[in-house]
């Protein structure tokens, strides 16, 4: 068993504590915005914030998580208000399958707390996402027009 | 070299999957619009016809045959009817229809597959011509319950207007009694000039749910009693499952059962997929690996250099004699070149949710191909059609890999065995990278004449290597033949050759290693194009000309190709100098029904870092349905391009893909992405795909402005494997 506390809910899941955190949130907390793409922490789309770091949930076990506050993406919105960057998402159409948007959203929505107005190299030091479809310049003009504000 | 065969699974499949469908198919498009009694969707709302629901509170359901993966067809084929039918955008929503509906109804949505960049050019006569049938059904039920001439009475908006009395009412008022009537024979479609909908730049229909986690993807399904399953198939493509130690897991925690799937494979089904991940990794299995365990890039690579000078080939187009010139060229240019498999690595790897009970079995998956994904269930059902289905699901990312039906299959053989349990299968991305359907592997001998005068006289391209049709669709092949390897080479059609040379010969020496090969976006045009414009700068250089010039001598029979090359070449800049330290590669072709063009502007340091500053793409497609989202495909397709050209190549040692995940099989960053600045120029009269043409062209202008910053040829795909990195 595992106490998890995912978007603010307190959780006691029956999950062994060497799980990634990804699949006891995927599977014991049933919180599927949250994406498998590789287990070895490389296309972050599994992104989540712990303790409003943006980490990669793979690689990351449920014991290393617990006591922690764990943001997914269904957690981002505030009180029904879209995050900024969902907002910009929508605004910039920036998705194209979307698959691996839970991540990069989460990823940006990070480095916007701890950089409010990040440049170019900024966005290319933080946000190191894989996106298939290649939705990078979308991503990127979203980020700024998200700041732009 | 008998190890290098065909698997015969691929091919059973087929076969099994058309006979399956071969009533359907009979009957072609020949599409019932509307009809005497009224069709409801599930909800109870009429449908206007199949293409068209409305609801009473004025929503407008279109439905969408085609698959979304990203590449913007629900929004584009929206469009197209939302155009015709007159209704209000903001109303409008998609939906899905399923392949068992469609089959029951005399496959009332015609084509299903969604690839080769058909979603829409294929498709958009007969869909605007549902909108427009509905829309004259709707009219024609207002001008009937006011009793006034349908001739005085407009749409616009969804609202119709009896224009004389300033009468009005709503689709959702009418749609019912609009249902009833039966459709008109005449139909007149808008010309594309009068759009109001379609040609505009809209945003996606199918956004809101990407950004907040609700997007429902195969991998999220959840069903009653769900149980989830890993698996492993035969590393080496054609080898066998042999045994496996089920005791040695059997007490792992949530374990429920350990089964073999076809010949190659085992799965292990638990309560969690994590649970069942684990307990396979921990499964000792023996396979049979059989003769293809022998082969490695290496063998491949002699095997198709033999191909480039030896053997029989097919010829795939040809004018005067092209070896005869060359023998008596006043210059001769020679040069090889190769381009790997790659893999398609969907950010979703590969899964489907399966249910089997004696007398139903339903999928649900994203796919590409609908109907064949149903094929593939019927096959392994053993289920008739009337107790078959396919729901399909968005996917997450498609690229041709999903127009295959392999995972569908297994996801069915599975649930067989446990009937009752819905089953969810999902592969490990190892899985994924080692069970591809990968770009096939290609080498090509460019062989070309100049005259005296440094004319282009002769070219003879000698390809070897893999046919996608061989392997997946053999009824496709034409006398042994795979037409489609020639993409953009062809005489004439919608991937035709672009050059006027006198002298032409190419052809094609078929070799078939056993790694089954695939529809990878772009396909065939990736390495055709990448060999004949990195040739065609080489052969510029040789007769000490102009990239640019060079190829507008020989494009002037080819307006298209040529006015797509013109506008790259004017929007870079080509007649003024680059910046400091950057240099420029140009490379046009056709593909898809549409001419693409582009300009790209690197800088090098150390002859081994790359730096893309820019590039400049255009396209025409004839018509563009939705210019914000092809700009999207277009800059979208130099990522996919580009991180093929950097690191896309998968190799093979002992028989099986020797890359494992995106450690070993890198893909582009956003910190990699050059901007992109794309123009789109349709310019009327054919109908042009967009999801892939453009991904062609991104590999030889980097190529060639690698050449003109360094004066080396790369003629190698991928840079990865000369230890070229993007800087």
């Amino acid at each position: 068993m595992a106490n998890l506390t995912i978007n603010g809910k307190a959780l006691n899941l029956d999950v062994e504590p060497d799980t990634p955190l990804l699949w006891a949130i995927r599977e014991n907390a049933g919180l599927t915005g949250t994406k498998y793409g590789c287990g070895i922490a490389q296309c972050g789309a599994c992104t989540v914030h712990i303790d409003g770091v943006a980490t990669r949930s793979c690689g990351v076990t449920v014991s290393e998580a617990d006591g922690k506050q764990i943001t997914t993406i269904e957690g981002l919105a505030a009180n029904g208000v879209l995050h900024k960057v969902q907002q910009a998402w929508i605004e910039n159409d920036v998705p194209q399958c979307g698959y691996c948007q839970s991540g990069m959203i989460m990823a940006v929505a990070a480095l916007l707390k701890d950089n409010p107005k990040p440049t170019d190299q900024d966005i290319d030091d933080a946000i190191t996402n894989i996106c298939r479809c290649g939705t990078f310049q979308q991503v990127r003009e979203a980020i700024h027009a998200a700041t732009s504000v | 070299m008998n190890k290098h065969v065909a698997p015969q699974l691929n091919r059973r499949a087929f076969v099994v999957g058309t006979a399956t469908l071969g009533t359907g198919l009979a009957l072609g498009l020949d599409i019932p619009f509307g009809g005497p009694s009224i069709v409801r969707a599930a909800d109870g709302s009429p449908e206007v016809n199949a293409w068209v629901v409305i609801r009473p509170d004025d929503t407008v359901v279109i439905r969408i045959a085609r698959s979304e993966m990203g590449q913007g067809t629900l929004t584009g084929l929206a469009q197209l009817v939302a155009e015709e039918l007159e209704c209000d955008w903001s109303k409008v929503t998609t939906e899905y229809p399923s392949p068992a509906q469609s089959v029951a109804r005399k496959r009332v949505w015609g084509e299903f597959s969604t690839g080769g960049s058909r979603g829409i050019r294929t498709s958009q006569d007969y869909v605007r011509k549902g909108g427009a049938t509905a829309r004259m059904m709707l009219v024609q039920a207002a001008a009937n319950e006011w009793k006034v001439p349908v001739t005085e009475c407009t749409a616009a908006d969804s609202v119709i207007t009896h224009t004389p009395s300033g009468k009005t009412t709503t689709y959702g008022k009418v749609a019912e009694a609009a249902a009833k009537l039966p459709a008109p024979a005449d139909v007149k479609l808008k010309d594309p000039k009068d759009w109001k909908i379609a040609g505009k730049r809209l945003k996606r229909l199918d956004t809101s749910d990407k950004v907040n986690g609700a997007m429902v993807y195969g991998i999220d399904i959840k069903l009653p009693g769900l149980l989830n399953a890993a698996i492993k198939d035969c590393p080496v493509t054609g080898g066998k499952l042999k045994s496996y130690d089920e005791a040695k897991i059997a007490s792992m925690k949530g374990v429920k059962k350990v089964l073999k799937v076809g010949d190659s494979a085992v799965a292990v089904v638990a309560d969690t997929w994590w649970h069942a991940k684990s307990a396979l990794d921990a499964l000792p299995i023996v396979w049979d690996e059989g003769e293809n365990a022998k082969v490695t890039s290496a063998s491949i690579a002699q095997w198709l250099a033999e191909g480039l000078e030896s053997g029989p080939a097919y010829v795939g187009n040809q004018s005067g004699d092209a070896k005869a010139t060359l023998a008596g060229a006043a210059k001769k240019v020679e040069a090889v070149y190769n381009y790997p498999y790659q893999n398609h690595a969907t950010m979703e790897p590969m899964n489907a949710t399966a249910l089997y009970t004696a007398d139903k079995c339903e999928v649900w998956c994203g796919t590409q191909n609908g109907e064949a994904a149903f094929a593939a269930v019927l096959e392994g059902s053993g289920l008739p059609a009337d107790k078959c289905d396919v729901h399909k699901q968005i996917l997450g990312g498609g690229f041709g890999r999903r127009g295959q039906t392999d995972y569908v299959r297994q996801a069915v053989d599975i649930a067989k065995q446990m009937p009752g349990t819905p089953i969810k299968l999902l592969w490990s991305r190892e899985e994924d990278m080692q069970h591809g359907r990968y770009h096939p592997i290609t080498q090509c001998k460019m062989s070309a004449a100049l005259d005296a005068d440094n004319n282009l006289t002769a070219l003879h391209m000698r390809i070897s290597g893999q046919s996608i049709l061989f392997s997946l669709r053999p009824e496709a092949l034409v006398n042994g033949k795979d037409p489609a390897t020639f993409a953009g080479l062809n005489a004439d059609g919608d991937a035709a050759f672009g050059y006027t040379i006198p002298n032409l010969l190419v052809e094609h020496s078929m070799r078939n290693p056993h790694i089954i090969p695939g529809f990878w976006r772009g396909v065939n045009v990736n390495q055709n194009a990448l060999y004949v414009e990195c040739f065609m700068d080489e052969l510029a250089h040789a007769a000490g000309e102009d990239p640019l010039a060079f190829r507008r001598k020989l494009l002037t029979k080819h307006p298209k190709n040529l006015a797509v090359l013109n506008a790259v070449a004017e929007k870079v800049g080509w007649d003024k100098p680059a910046p400091q330290g950057v240099h420029r590669g140009l490379a046009q072709y056709m593909g898809y029904g549409s001419y693409v063009a582009a300009a790209a502007e690197i800088s090098v340091t150390d002859g081994t870092k790359i730096k893309v500053h820019r590039i400049v793409a255009a396209t025409d497609p004839g018509y563009a349905v939705n210019p914000a989202q092809i700009e999207r495909q277009i800059a979208g397709s130099f990522v996919y391009g580009l991180t093929g050209l950097f690191y896309g190549g998968c190799t093979v040692k002992d028989g099986r893909i020797e890359q494992t995940n995106f450690d070993t099989y890198n893909s582009m960053r956003i910190n990699e992405m050059p901007k992109v600045e794309s123009i789109v120029m349709p310019s009327g009269g054919f109908w042009g795909g967009v999801g892939e043409p453009t991904i062609c062209v991104a590999g030889p202008a980097v190529l060639n402005a690698y050449f003109a910053a360094t004066g080396k040829r790369i003629r190698s795909v991928p840079l990865r494997d000369q230890n070229i990195t993007f800087a």
